[in-house]
């Protein structure tokens, strides 16, 4: 028996209303043996909109906490000593400017940089193909991310500068091959790019040595844990032979997890907890091929915002397997397996073969332009929604052992999630008005004219942040300078190049379904129109994806929008398109104050055609919706699209059928 | 003569969204029923004498950067003080009839412009990448604003099927598209009236290829086929460069045909859109049991000529066979 291993560090994702409730929630969780901090912030403060921007509107402290300048940066880490904390944050297209407020406080209290210690996600290339976060086009995001890695690298040595995801990739339907392929790639165009800034051999090999991955791990463990073992060796393979880092410290695959969300059920949610300590298992199992931090989701994650006594069940099953079992005691438990060695070497073939087609084809970023990797994650979800649909695929409780008893912990659903004050976005509106008021705005304006010229001239953006940071600059600011500099970004949905699945669930259902909707067309004198658009900030879009797919297949005509539409786009294309229909995908909890006001105006401009509405929407908010007119309120346990396809053709039929009686 | 169709088409005249929504909704309407009251609707629309836009149709093979060149064209248009109305029209799937259309938000125009209208349409299984209604769509917008965009997808044959519905053709092709290049020189594709080499932000590619269709025009001409006008132009819709061009040429082309060539045009490509139409409805033997097919474009022509539209003229030549 070996010495004992250190334990990984272990998470909670948290953050929410306010920077001071977020950090009496980060002192929390810290006494309760907690060893990191996982910053959440709010979908404006990701996509750099300060909270009285009208696209921040029901965003504001959500999903994570609003910061909007130096002073909520302040009462973040209020009596928290930055020196000694390990902070993550998940945060990309406005990594820069976060980090500059966080070194800025950390100036304040007499903290020296380069003590500080932690992680800026700062991965883009996710941001486009799943989570959805971007600003900038993808030429102009791959500069900032290096500049912060570059600026890093010589000033906070000890941060993390960049956690590429694969974690969001398998969200959206990565198969595990896919997961290794596109999430290497990100690496080798992020090296790239920092390699042609002209660093130092000796520079570039600490910046392999500071990268690190975020990554995620499903249900079908042995697999996932043979994909960490491919993880670890192809990227010693990469840093060895196409960066030719010789240490074999700064080669080590370096990774944080959090486990998988996407397979958490509505249904039996209790169930939830099971699958997550066996999904840690596989990123904890193998001592060569360990976590380095580990954060699990909450068992109730499908059914809304969870609690603090939610994310403590889940910590606690981490302290368990670290502290009570023997698993840390042990070397590694696989090296000799026959049957692990050659998964692992078969995920590492495939993921090759990957990894150099989307070479060929340019690279990572080349492949995000043209859309040729979203339409291999949206093939991929496809098939895997299909699979569990016709039942090949088990989920317990979903599609298989349904019948359960009554759970005691839903008992009262509506008290089994955490709801975010509605107030909070005024009172923080309010607070950015006192701030603005109370800085020296001539300070503030040379600060971001100061920005901008550092940009023009192709500076790093850190110094100039940072000194904007200082300023009182607010982020809404800040990001504006950059979005007139770089335009925004929209990227590619891949729905279009995707080919119908073919193996429906059930074929016999589907082509019910397209006769149906032959009937209709002929009934209406064109075939049924069906928009599907995502408003909000919210970026998570493989629901809406998927929906739009199905139709088409069908037979709908499908307008697809893509991500963060405002209202009054969706209201426009609603009108201009004559759709039947009107789909909307919400995911971040804003529904109740964006989909009443876009039923509203769907009806003001003239456009009868029903809303149906998806996205993780508790009980109590599906009747206030359906009380706004919502014709249909769909969630993650309403899994069989050919159901939800059959509700959309009746509609339609019902209004046809009305529309024809009066006649 | 329907009074609410005059009343309708009055308002699509002033360019009310709603108005011009609904005048689309009729001309993608299938039903027998549905076709004469499209056929009264277009005649109103001739009567409301509204605009009388200039159709201009972007054609070119997938990846070519048409949707960004189209959007950044609109933009200019619009900064011009033109009104625009856009027809996107993608494909639909072969098996269940479904369509994924274009990605509008990508187009990111003001939804609050007034000025400007945007609708996608499926080509609905029709051969030839449009849709069956597209003259009618065009002709609808074309009565609401002062320039109509029609975005069609396709390589080979099938340019010649927006020829037919629009005044001016411009085709985009990308540095390094080799095969456009060859469908030219074939004459197996009509000739466009504008080139655009779009993606001219890859410099040494986008020069060769505006050399290679500079030289295949030059041999064309060569061979005596009517090549003389065609612009051929580089444009970067990335870093919005030679938009403003891209739109003169089109201006110029119009301008040149003058009113007689316009009218020419539009007169042809309403008797190929009615055979279009007819062969649909009714397949080669009812065009057959009409005389064939020279005595129906000549019967077609003769209609055109007294200014009755492709849906009319097809609902009147093909009354003998509806049974």
């Amino acid at each position: 028996m070996s010495k004992r291993e250190r334990p990984w560090i272990m998470r909670t994702y948290a953050g929410h209303s306010t920077a001071e409730k977020s950090n009496a929630l980060f002192r929390t969780n810290l006494g309760k043996g907690q060893t990191g901090l996982s910053v959440a912030f709010d979908l404006p403060t990701q996509t750099g909109y300060d909270p009285d921007h009208p696209l921040a509107r029901g965003e504001v402290g959500k999903v994570g906490v609003p910061v909007s300048h130096l002073g909520d940066m302040r009462a973040l880490f209020d009596a928290l000593p930055l020196e000694k904390m390990n902070t993550s944050m998940t945060i990309n297209a406005t990594a820069p400017w976060l980090l500059a407020l966080y070194v800025a406080v950390a100036e304040e209290r007499g903290v020296d940089p380069a003590a500080l210690a932690g992680t800026t996600q700062n991965d883009l290339v996710k941001e486009y193909l799943s989570r959805g976060t971007y600003i900038f086009p993808p030429a102009q995001s791959l500069r900032l991310t290096a500049d912060l890695i570059v600026y890093t690298v010589k000033h906070i040595p000890r941060w993390n500068p960049i956690n590429i995801c694969s974690y969001h990739l398998q969200e959206a339907g990565a198969t595990p091959a896919q997961e290794l392929a596109y999430a290497l790639v990100t690496a080798i165009a992020v090296l790239d790019a920092v390699r042609a800034r002209g660093l130092t051999q000796a520079e570039l090999g600490e910046v392999v040595g500071r990268l690190s991955f975020f990554v995620n791990a499903g249900i079908r463990f042995v697999d996932e844990l043979c994909k960490m073992r491919a993880f670890v060796s192809l990227w010693d393979r990469i840093t060895r032979e196409r960066y030719g880092v010789e240490d074999a410290e700064q080669r080590r695959f370096r990774y944080g997890v959090q486990v998988n969300s996407l397979g958490l059920t509505e249904q039996q949610p209790e169930n939830n907890i099971l699958r997550i300590v066996l999904e840690m298992l596989s990123v904890t199992l193998s001592r060569r091929a360990r976590a380095r931090a580990v954060q699990l989701p909450a068992w109730n994650e499908a059914l809304g915002l969870p609690r603090p006594w939610d994310q403590q069940w889940s910590l606690r099953a981490q302290q368990i397997l670290a502290y009570e079992t023997d698993l840390l005691e042990h070397e590694d438990l696989f090296d000799g397996s026959v049957v692990v060695e050659a998964r692992v070497r078969a995920l590492e073939e495939e993921a090759w073969r990957e990894i150099e087609t989307v070479l060929t084809r340019g690279g990572a970023i080349a492949a995000v332009e043209n859309g040729y990797i979203k339409q291999q994650l949206v093939t991929a979800n496809a098939v895997r929604l299909g699979a569990i649909e016709r039942g090949e695929q088990t989920v317990v409780g979903l599609n298989a052992y349904r019948e359960s008893e009554p759970s005691p912990l839903t008992r009262d659903l509506d008290g089994a999630i955490l709801v975010v004050d509605p107030g909070v976005e005024r009172e923080r509106v309010e607070a950015l008005a006192a701030w603005r008021a109370a800085r020296d705005e001539g300070a503030a304006q040379a600060a971001l004219a100061a920005l901008r010229a550092a940009l023009v001239a192709g500076e790093n953006v850190m110094p100039p942040s940072i000194a904007a940071a200082r300023a009182g600059v607010t982020t809404g600011e800040w990001a504006g300078v950059l979005r007139a500099l770089f335009g925004e970004y929209r990227a590619p949905t891949g729905v279009a190049g995707v080919r119908a699945t073919g193996d429906a669930a059930q074929p016999a259902v589907r082509e019910r379904l397209r006769a149906e909707l032959e009937r209709l067309t002929a009934q209406l004198g064109r075939r049924p129109k069906l928009l599907v658009g995502k408003p909000g900030l919210d970026g998570h879009s493989n629901g809406a994806e998927q929906i739009a797919i199905k139709a088409r297949d069908v037979g709908f005509e499908v307008v697809y929008e893509g991500i963060r539409v405002t209202p009054a786009q969706l209201v426009t294309s609603a009108l201009e398109e004559g759709v039947h229909l009107v789909g909307l995908s919400i995911l971040s909890g804003s529904h109740l104050q964006i989909v009443p006001e876009i039923v509203a105006a769907l009806r003001a401009a003239g456009v009868a055609a029903p809303v149906i509405v998806g996205g993780i929407i508790p009980p109590a908010d599906a009747d206030v919706l359906r009380a706004h007119g919502v014709a249909r309120v769909y969630t993650p346990k309403d899994f069989a699209l050919d159901t939800i396809m059959a509700d959309l053709v009746a509609l339609v039929a019902a209004r046809a059928d009305a529309a024809g009686a009066e006649a | 003569m329907d009074p609410s169709l005059d009343a309708l088409a009055a308002r699509v005249a002033t360019g009310e969204k709603r108005a011009v929504a609904r005048a689309l909704d009729l001309a993608e309407d299938r039903r027998a029923a549905g076709r004469a009251r499209l056929a009264a609707l277009l005649a109103a629309l001739a009567r409301a004498g509204g605009h009388d836009a200039h159709r201009v149709g972007i054609t070119g093979p997938p990846g070519a950067g048409k949707s960004t060149l189209v959007a950044a064209l609109a933009r200019v248009l619009r900064a011009r003080g033109s009104t625009v109305g856009v027809l996107a029209v993608d494909p639909s799937s072969v098996r269940s009839g479904g369509a994924l259309l274009g990605d509008r938000a990508r187009m990111g125009f003001d939804p609050g412009d007034d000025g400007l209208f945007v609708r996608s349409a499926a080509t609905g299984g029709e051969a030839g990448g449009l849709n069956f209604a597209a003259h009618a769509l065009v002709a609808v917008l074309a009565a609401a604003y002062d320039v109509v965009l029609v975005e069609t997808t396709g390589v080979g044959q099938t340019e010649t099927d927006v020829e037919r519905i629009v005044d001016t053709v411009a085709l985009v092709v990308q540095p390094g598209s080799g095969d456009t290049l060859q469908f030219l020189k074939a004459g197996v594709m009509e000739i466009p009236d504008v080139l655009v080499v779009n993606k001219a932000d890859e410099v040494a590619l986008a020069a060769r290829a505006e050399a290679d269709l500079r030289s295949a025009l030059g041999s064309l001409r060569g061979a005596g086929v009517a090549a003389h006008e065609v612009a051929v132009l580089l444009t970067s819709a990335r870093d919005r460069t030679g938009i403003e061009e891209v739109a003169d040429a089109l201006t110029a082309h119009r301008v040149a045909l003058g009113a007689e060539g316009l009218a020419a045009r539009r007169r042809e490509g309403t008797v190929a859109s009615t055979v279009a139409l007819l062969l649909r409805r009714h397949g080669e033997r009812g065009l057959e049991r009409l005389g064939g097919l020279a005595e129906v474009r000549a019967r077609a022509a003769d209609e055109a000529r007294r200014g009755l539209s492709d849906v009319a003229i097809a609902v009147d030549l093909g009354a003998p066979l509806e049974g």
